[in-house]
């Protein structure tokens, strides 16, 4: 079998330079071409973050993803022989990013965005196959996956498919512009956006009625939020050069990416062409267009709340002042503003609470080389503390939040960091 | 002309009093300091705002050590051969180019030093610590603090760290993360061979012994070479 592929293979090259006739040299500056497009279609789509161990050999796999159904190690995806994906064919490669499934039909674990890369052209599939034939081949045996039962059993991905699985590339919509177009691709396909920014169910699945409506990211903790609500993350009020920034360069003058954001923007989205970064604004910024603007209501009743309230405004003006000021202003894009800042007043107060318990720096990108860092306050405040002054920053200056509890805090405290 | 003139003076009077009426319907918010310092604010809360260090055991000082140390270190961080989760989460997402900088911020820094906190220790185990630290212990093939770190301990560039102005009980984490794996360095891990050969009595009495020790006036490293160490070491340029 392994052997007539090859052959076949070998026999479409044959069969293309005879009709192109194409000089050695020519080909050769051919394929340089087809390996940087694929290098940046692998880019687009974030492969390293998950098939790369950090400080390990790139794409050799083993990166543990903790999972509700337990722990799945990327595979090894280098041209090795033994270990890697180097007996595959281009037919095989697609065969994975379209249908999910092994050069062998069996079944792959959904944690492999193919939900979203179902979407990826065959050209461009092709072309990330050809790149990652030009990588150098690591010998790493793959790890077992360490899957509680009955989630070994591979069989139950069906019911999943069968579910949540929609097999096909992206069907352009003809009444949208090329430019919206091509961020829809990118967005849904490659960037696969919805796998986080999109709500899962206790089954691991998303309903396609609640794409991009946002989510608790499992095992993470941190919120993705909605990108079809301007409650949350939605962008309809943003001007498109604002979210480029922000998608680039990890830094805008309405906010930062931080937690599993900040990953994507360090990985995948600044080594983006401003072309494909602007598409993605256009589309994301369409998402949530006509959606209501700002929070609806604030939960918190005045007496009821002054004392933390009150607290809070301490807490602030003591730790928290002196970079984001007492206005709430911050110092745009280095010190984000948190007055007006819809990612402070969301519903799921989870992001707050865990800036102020772990703080964190926005990625550091060719846009934003040295970002500056929010210093962690877990050592320092008090679960009374930080509950009451996120709740301080969700409800003033004009900012409508809801009020949240000290256990809030606590349980967040507790969330391991890797 | 002359009309001319005077609008144009006009036009300069009027000029700052939009731009100020503007500036007091929405003032620009102002922008943050475009310096190292500003940038490092979530480094000093933990660490001192001069990389000092502060009274909590677990975290260390980070003024005055080699630059070349304190760039291993967070890149080990980032890569996770040295685990502390707050660490590993801050540092995910950086550069090597930017941790360099940081690097070399903290390294320069010289803040007045912090005076060694009064010691529990026993003058036995002090005595013991002082021994191990400054002679080793040949007959068990442990060698000594001062061989690599100093005569001051005060480190040697660019990668072996000063060894003062540190708590006990960070010294002792420190010597059991390398035993245990949790620290790990560029092979060959000097350190980890080091660590292995102590007990759990040498760990104390060279804790307790290292942290009673002021910082020297000068706490800076001694230049790279001045010091034939005994070993080689994947940290250390060779």
């Amino acid at each position: 079998m392994r052997i007539a592929r090859l052959t076949s293979w070998l026999f479409v090259v044959g069969m293309v330079l005879a009709r192109f006739g194409f000089p050695a040299v020519a080909v050769a500056a051919d394929d340089h071409a087809l390996v940087g497009k694929g290098e940046y279609l692998a880019q687009a789509g974030d492969c390293i973050a998950c098939h790369t161990n950090p400080g390990g050999a790139l794409f050799a796999g083993g990166r543990a993803m903790a999972t509700p159904f337990g722990t799945i190690y990327s595979s090894n995806i280098t041209p090795d022989l033994a270990t890697g994906i180097g007996k595959w064919s281009a037919d095989d490669f697609y065969k994975t990013m379209h249908e999910g499934r092994f050069p062998d039909g069996g079944l792959i674990y959904p944690v492999m965005p193919y939900a979203s890369y179902t979407k990826v052209t065959r050209a461009d599939s092709d072309a990330i196959f050809a790149y990652l034939r030009s990588i150098p081949a690591v010998n790493r045996p793959n790890r077992p996956n360490e899957l509680q039962f009955p989630y070994d059993n591979r069989q139950l991905i069906l019911g999943w498919r069968t579910l949540y699985f929609n097999e096909g590339e992206y069907q352009p919509d003809a009444t949208k512009s090329a430019e919206w177009n091509r961020g829809a691709y990118l967005v849904e396909g490659l960037g696969h956006c919805a796998m986080c920014h999109s709500p899962i169910n206790a089954l691991g699945g998303t309903p396609e009625s609640k794409a991009f409506q946002g989510g608790l990211i499992p095992m993470q903790n941190w919120y993705a939020p909605s990108l079809t609500s301007n409650k949350e993350a939605g962008l309809g009020e943003w001007n498109i050069d604002e979210i480029v920034g922000l998608l680039r360069t990890g830094v805008s003058h309405r906010g930062a990416v931080y937690g599993p954001m900040a990953e994507v923007t360090f990985n995948s989205l600044q080594y983006l062409s401003d072309a494909d970064v602007r598409a993605m604004a256009v589309y994301l910024k369409s998402l949530a267009e006509g959606s209501p603007p700002g929070p609806e209501s604030s939960g918190l009743s005045a007496p009821e709340s002054s004392l933390l309230m009150s607290l809070g405004q301490t807490v602030y003006e003591a730790r928290c002042a002196v970079c984001h000021g007492s206005d709430g202003r911050g110092m745009p894009p280095d010190y984000p503003p948190l007055a007006g800042n819809p990612s402070i007043q969301m519903e799921s107060a989870v992001n707050p609470i865990r800036m102020v318990l772990n703080g964190g720096f926005p990625p550091g990108t060719n846009g934003n080389p040295a970002p500056y860092g929010m210093p962690p306050f877990a050592q320092r405040l008090s679960d009374d503390e930080i509950a009451a002054v996120v709740t301080y920053i969700r409800a003033t200056w004009g900012n409508r939040g809801s009020a949240i509890s000290a256990a809030q805090a606590n349980e967040l405290r507790k969330v391991p960091l890797d | 002309m002359k009309g001319r003139a005077v609008f144009g003076i006009l036009a300069v009077v009027a000029l700052p009093t939009v731009g100020s009426a503007a500036f007091a319907q929405t003032p620009e918010a102002p922008k943050a300091p475009d310096t190292i310092e500003a940038r490092v604010r979530a480094c000093t809360p933990c660490h001192g705002e001069q990389g000092q260090g502060t009274d909590n055991d677990y975290f260390p000082r980070l003024a005055g050590k080699p630059a070349g140390y304190l760039k291993n270190q967070l890149i080990a961080f980032r890569d996770g051969r040295r685990r502390y989760a707050p660490m590993n989460y801050l540092l995910e997402y950086q550069t090597e180019a930017y941790l360099q900088k940081i690097a070399e911020y903290f390294s320069a820094l010289r803040p007045p030093a912090v005076p060694p906190a009064v010691s529990d220790a026993s003058a036995t185990v002090l005595t013991r610590g002082k021994t191990l630290v400054t002679d080793g212990d040949q007959t068990r093939g442990v060698p000594a603090c001062a061989g690599c770190h100093g005569p001051k301990l005060t480190g040697m560039d660019p990668g072996i760290p000063g060894l003062v102005g540190l708590h006990a009980s960070y010294i002792s984490a420190q010597l059991g993360a390398f035993r245990y794996g949790t620290r790990t360095a560029a092979a060959p891990d000097c350190m980890q061979l080091v660590a292995a050969s102590l007990t759990e009595s040498d760990v104390t009495a060279v804790a307790a012994y290292l942290a009673a020790q002021p910082v020297p006036i000068d706490p800076s490293p001694v230049p790279q070479g001045t010091l034939a160490t005994p070993f080689a070491c994947g940290s250390e340029p060779h």
